[in-house]
């Protein structure tokens, strides 16, 4: 089966929105994604690291209850529902890695793991991603959502003309 | 009935993020391809979902305020803390440039079969391990140059909200016209045929270049003259 075109872009963002403010008069906050990585980091660390983790200044304070029960990682659990339903649906689902065609599955590896790394890291730092502090940030018209933004699309320019070949 | 409701339950979580991820999915935004071929400018589905979807919920949320049915500052704002937003910031555009993807969409990827998706995510946790244990250095920076606590574009310039939402609108709708423009002059969106046609199911070879290339540009005269 051939798989169903995209949704137009204004069409999808225009309904994006309606969910994303769906979610504020639901919940008093938007969506997010990195939140749940944190908390998934930290019970991970909990099993793997108790002692290192709990004494840790930043993931510490998540063992004190169980990381993973929160309003996000219900969220992301839908976020996995909803993805996956809309791919099968749409025929749109493949087991497959997704490459530019001048590099190799193994070079492609390599800058997924790097550019988690610094996504990880990065989200971190600015205590939000895309998601939480870019599009629900930008929602509630905050200074720090622009700044964020900016940052954001001035830097994915900069490494993609920087690192044309990933992709091109 | 006043909201938010504040609602923080199971339901309410399954429900916003069962949309979100459909919705995300259906932009295509499980695909790594698709979103980075934003940062070459051929292809701005990511700039025109985020933009239109920002200005769609600020209407609504002002809408809800001046209309009675949401409080004051009844939702959430995040506070500026400069240095450590616009560092995070240029981090995660460097790494979603390179890796492909974000925190959210590398969610949808995944669960639409892609393999370095789940490459991206265990990057995703080294990250926020390797901040935790450089934590302490890096509280000077993390707390530096701390803005007004949720301080909004109204707050900075003086303006009212609907001045501030008419200068989105203008600034979304030029973006949309430039990025029309830079999607014809090089090589046009990437729709659902050109995505599937190009994973590479035989990941020990190199792709079907011939087929990647083709498929993947139809304006290649355009696109090689760039």
């Amino acid at each position: 089966m051939p798989p169903r075109p995209f949704w137009p872009p204004l069409l999808a963002g225009f309904i994006l929105g309606l969910v994303l403010l769906l979610t504020f008069l639901m919940t008093g906050h938007g969506l997010g994604a990195s939140g749940f990585f944190t908390r998934f980091t930290a019970a991970l660390g909990g099993w793997l690291a108790p002692a290192a983790t709990g004494a840790n200044t930043y993931l510490g304070p998540y063992l004190q209850s169980n990381p993973i029960a929160s309003w996000i990682s219900w969220e992301i659990v839908g976020v996995a529902i909803g993805a996956l339903a809309g791919s099968i649906t749409s025929g749109r689902f493949r087991l497959a890695l997704e490459r530019g065609p001048s590099i190799g599955a193994n070079e492609r590896l390599i800058y997924a793991l790097i550019g988690g790394v610094l996504v990880g890291f990065g989200a971190r730092l600015a205590r939000g991603c895309t998601s939480g502090l870019g599009l629900s940030g930008g929602a509630t018209l905050a200074v720090a959502a622009f700044v964020f933004l900016i940052a954001f699309f001035a830097a994915g320019f900069l490494v993609t003309f920087a690192a044309r070949r990933v992709w091109r | 009935m006043t909201f938010p409701l504040y609602d923080n339950g199971m339901i309410a979580g399954l429900l916003a993020g069962i949309l979100f991820g459909y919705v995300l999915e259906g932009a295509g935004f499980g695909s790594p391809r698709k979103l980075t071929a934003q940062f070459a400018l051929r292809d701005w589905a990511v700039f025109k979902v985020m933009f239109t979807a920002v200005i769609v919920a600020a209407i609504g949320l002002w809408l809800a305020e001046a209309g009675g049915v949401m409080g004051t500052s009844a939702v959430f704002v995040p506070t500026l803390f400069f240095w450590a937003i616009a560092l995070g910031g240029v981090l995660i555009g460097a790494g979603f440039a390179l890796g492909g993807y974000c925190p959210g969409t590398s969610t949808v990827g995944l669960l639409s079969g892609r393999t370095d998706a789940a490459v991206f995510i265990l990057g995703m946790i080294l990250g926020t391990a390797l901040f935790a244990a450089l934590f302490e250095p890096l509280e000077g920076l993390y707390r530096a140059a701390e803005g007004p606590k949720g301080q909004t574009l109204m707050d900075l310039t003086g303006l009212p909200t609907w001045a501030i939402l008419a200068v989105l609108l203008i600034m979304a709708l030029g973006g949309f016209a430039l990025g029309n423009w830079c999607e014809r002059r090089f090589g046009g969106p990437l729709s659902a045929d050109d995505v599937m046609s190009g994973l590479s199911v035989d990941e020990g070879r190199p792709a079907d270049q011939d087929n990647l290339s083709r498929s993947a540009r139809p304006n290649e005269h355009q696109a090689t003259a760039s």
